[in-house]
């Protein structure tokens, strides 16, 4: 389905991920951060979304243990940086899929 | 008929870890991890043999029961053989049996990301989440603070335990 964020139309699914993430940028970001609950993005937040990113376009599959040895952020910034759900709210926030996995 | 209440959910689970196998502990360890993923507060409370898994000395080096375990042919997909391929439960009981069934699992759950016990509860501690051993177990095997990883954050009685479980939205679960 479609979803007006920031101005831009993007296509999302019904958790609001969006579904083709070249429609992401910043302003998207920063709009459903403040959706989440997240806050006002700072660059540690950034550091992460386009991580998050770059190993989704390499289609790896994305685990919390491999977030803390990716020496991007560590476990306990993950959790802090996106409170209430480090790897959902930071894939949703970065325009990615929800992450599958149970680890 | 649906009430509010149905929507309730779940805040906070307390999982009770008695058993000190390495398939009695993770599942334990993978459901704390989850809930911390998902924004659910937990807490882990290592009693009996479940202590296996704090102790510094054997935390690292725990083991797949093999022995009277009528489920080993879970295993044979591992091997390329068929689920169904019987593994008669005396053969768990032969010498090295538990050591190959040992090694044969953690080289899958690290194919699956799933890291080993100290690494596993080093995580779920960075994320907040809460590891307790149980007092009367403690006395019972001789284990003093000392002995237990670092990542403890207290030896609890079965009465602060439950203290620990209050609140609305809280679980317990007992593995």
């Amino acid at each position: 389905m479609k979803k007006n964020i920031a101005g831009t139309e993007v296509d999302v699914n019904e958790e609001g991920y969006l579904t083709d993430m070249s429609q992401w940028n910043e302003a998207i970001a920063a709009a459903i951060a403040a959706e989440e609950g997240v806050g006002a993005l700072n660059d540690a937040h950034m550091k992460v979304v386009r991580y998050l990113r770059e190993q989704q376009a390499k289609g790896a599959a994305l685990t919390i243990r491999s977030m803390g040895k990716s020496g991007v952020v560590t476990t306990k910034e993950l959790y802090d940086l996106f409170p209430g759900g480090p790897l959902k709210k930071s894939s949703k926030i970065a325009g990615i899929p929800k992450p599958v996995g149970c680890i | 008929m649906s009430t509010p209440d149905d929507k309730q959910p779940v805040k906070k689970i307390c999982i009770i870890v008695s058993r000190g196998s390495l398939d009695g502990i993770y599942p334990a360890l993978i459901m704390a991890n989850g809930a911390r993923m998902e924004g659910i507060e937990a807490s882990l409370f290592f009693t009996f043999f479940g202590l296996n898994g704090l102790a510094n000395k054997t935390l690292d080096h725990m083991k797949v029961s093999t022995v009277g375990n009528a489920a080993l042919n879970m295993a044979m997909p591992m091997l390329g053989m068929p689920m169904t391929m019987p593994f008669p439960t005396w053969m768990g009981a032969l010498p090295g049996v538990s050591a190959f069934a040992t090694s044969l699992m953690n080289k899958e759950m690290e194919k699956l990301d799933i890291p080993p016990v100290r690494e596993f509860l080093e995580l779920i501690s960075d994320s907040g989440g809460k590891i307790f051993a149980c007092k009367l177990a403690m006395d019972m095997f001789k284990l003093k603070k000392e002995d237990l990883m670092d990542r403890v954050d207290g030896v609890l009685t079965v009465g602060q335990f439950y203290e620990e479980s209050t609140g609305a939205g809280t679980h317990i679960l007992f593995t």
